[in-house]
């Protein structure tokens, strides 16, 4: 910690100029994590490359452990192929769909968070600790069994699917850590705004709609972001109560296969599909974050 | 006690609400059990995963290269998968290397589900422990080190006396998030049959046919047990925060 000349400026002062930056780092990155309910997801190339190399070494195993006739490791996968990108993109459709229904129902729990009715606030607060904490897959069982297989309206029968029940599960934490995102958000926004919004006879649902939510989405784009990257590689989880995403697929077509070296290779295989679709949303999230960030 | 339990019966005959596992003996014994395992496993994996941050942070400031370079790939990989995957790449990856065999010459494997499930979910939030050990060892100023050293600390001495107390007070908050997170991701040892809470509940909800009464209990106990850890760490977290420092 020494300057170079005594032109260049002191550093900025900090409330405690105790601690070192990492410090005051630490606390932030506490903070938002606390306000997202999700760790924050950093992926990088070399993540990229390491599943690739995961993927050859899994490759060279099966082959050093193939008996004489064996088709090779790659033409193998190969021929899974189709169908493990059908389920593939079964966890995208259930990770788009749970988003979506997360944040719409997530948006009305988080403003009435911040309702001025104490009733609905505490209400919601409630729902939203509740949601949070408990377990993603206590959360996916629980709308697993408990909702119906079919519901009859009209005397129409509409079946419901298991990966729809899948969706609904993993929607419900979504829900609740969207709620919090905005919570979060409009607390973050001075109260200025609020107050000049009044003076300038605003109503209340005014003010929210034009003036805090749209200062709010740039504040919860990120966050949101990292939730969504974070929840398609929840949709796994779904393969532990059957439906027939990716991993089951992946495992059926190992049990098929009865080859014990593939697991590896095959293993592999679902990672770097995994990483291919969340890599571009998480660099996103980094840029979006750094662009957005309010400067201390 | 034994008209407590009896209560849960009429309850039953009652009102249709079938609470096997309070008037029935060998269902209370499975719930209880699988209640503390789920407890034992989260308390045996956060002493583990504090205990791996605590080292892994002071093996990253070591001056062998590879030592530093071994614990950068650890946190890598162990950040940026999912644990359930980590979960299968020990058990059924690691694990079924490690086959011993019993006195018939059955093959048995070497390391229990439960053990995988407690080294996998330690390594799992270890990782981040370590991350988070880190920036809070960084923030210790140099001067406080340099002191200490004026003192005739040695590099171990410092590091558990002198910057562990006061890096652990600044790292609290994101270390409770981390623990929070390690506590609900336990349910994952259902996926390796390990009998904790979720498991056992399920085999008794196949076993009496009380699916939607067990799925509130078992809603009910996470939650409590979740936001009890929630509420003792952020008292601790409030008593011992540095002033001034934060929010």
């Amino acid at each position: 910690m020494s300057r170079s000349s005594w032109t260049t400026p002191l550093p900025p002062a900090t409330d405690l100029p105790v601690l070192l930056p990492p410090a005051a780092r630490l606390a932030h990155s506490a903070a938002a994590e606390r306000a997202a309910g999700t760790f924050s997801l950093r992926l990088q190339p070399v993540h990229g490359v390491m599943a690739l190399v995961l993927f050859l070494v899994g490759c060279a195993v099966a082959e050093a452990q193939a008996k004489a006739g064996d088709p090779s490791v790659l033409a193998t996968i190969w021929k899974w192929m189709p169908l493990l990108l059908r389920g593939f993109l079964f966890n995208l459709a259930i990770s788009a769909i749970a988003m979506a229904l997360g944040t719409v129902a997530g948006m009305l729990l988080g403003f009435a968070q911040i309702s001025l009715l104490p009733p609905v606030r505490k209400g919601a607060w409630l729902a939203t600790h509740f949601f949070r904490n408990a377990p993603w897959l206590v959360l996916l069982f629980y709308c697993m069994f408990l909702l119906p297989f079919q519901v009859t309206v009209f005397g129409v029968t509409i079946p419901i699917p298991d990966w729809i029940k899948a969706t609904f599960g993993l929607s419900l934490p979504v829900m609740a850590n969207v709620s919090e995102i905005v919570r979060g958000a409009v607390q973050s926004i001075p109260t200025t705004q609020w107050e000049s919004a009044a003076s300038l006879a605003f109503t209340r649902r005014q003010t929210v709609w034009m003036i805090i939510l749209p200062q709010c989405i740039k504040r919860m784009l990120p966050p949101w972001m990292n939730l969504y990257a974070i929840l398609t590689m929840a949709t796994v989880l779904a393969s532990i109560v059957g439906v027939n995403e990716m991993m089951t697929l992946t495992r059926q077509a190992l049990s098929a296969e009865n080859r014990p070296g593939l697991l590896l290779a095959f293993y592999s295989h679902v990672l770097f599909w995994f990483f291919l679709y969340c890599y571009p949303i998480a660099r996103w999230t980094v840029r979006l974050e750094a662009k957005y960030a309010v400067p201390h | 006690m034994e008209s407590f339990w009896d209560w849960f019966r009429w309850l039953h005959e009652a009102t249709g609400i079938n609470l096997t596992i309070f008037y029935d003996p060998f269902d209370r014994g499975r719930f209880v059990s699988g209640f503390l395992t789920t407890v034992k496993l989260s308390a045996v994996c956060i002493v583990l995963s504090v205990l791996i941050g605590v080292v892994g942070a002071w093996l990253q400031g070591s001056r062998l290269r590879i030592t530093r370079h071994v614990i950068y790939w650890y946190i890598q990989f162990f950040r940026n998968t999912p644990p359930l995957v980590q979960l299968y790449f020990f058990y059924f990856g690691i694990g079924s290397l490690l086959k011993g065999a019993d006195v018939s010459g059955i093959p048995v494997p070497l390391i229990s589900n439960v053990a995988w499930a407690i080294v996998s979910l330690s390594f799992f939030a270890g990782a981040f422990n370590v991350e988070i050990f880190r920036s809070g060892v960084e923030a210790v100023p140099t001067t406080t080190i340099e002191a200490a050293e004026s003192l005739g600390f040695s590099r171990l001495r410092t590091y558990l006396f002198i910057v562990l107390p006061l890096a652990f007070r600044i790292c609290l908050p994101a270390l409770n998030n981390n623990l929070v997170n390690l506590v609900k991701t336990t349910t994952l040892a259902y996926a390796i049959a390990v009998p904790e809470m979720l498991y056992v509940s399920s085999q008794i909800w196949s076993d009496e046919l009380n699916v939607p009464v067990m799925m509130n209990v078992l809603l009910v106990c996470y939650i409590a047990l979740v936001g009890a850890l929630v509420w003792v760490m952020h008292r601790w977290e409030r008593a011992i925060r540095v002033p001034g420092f934060g929010a």
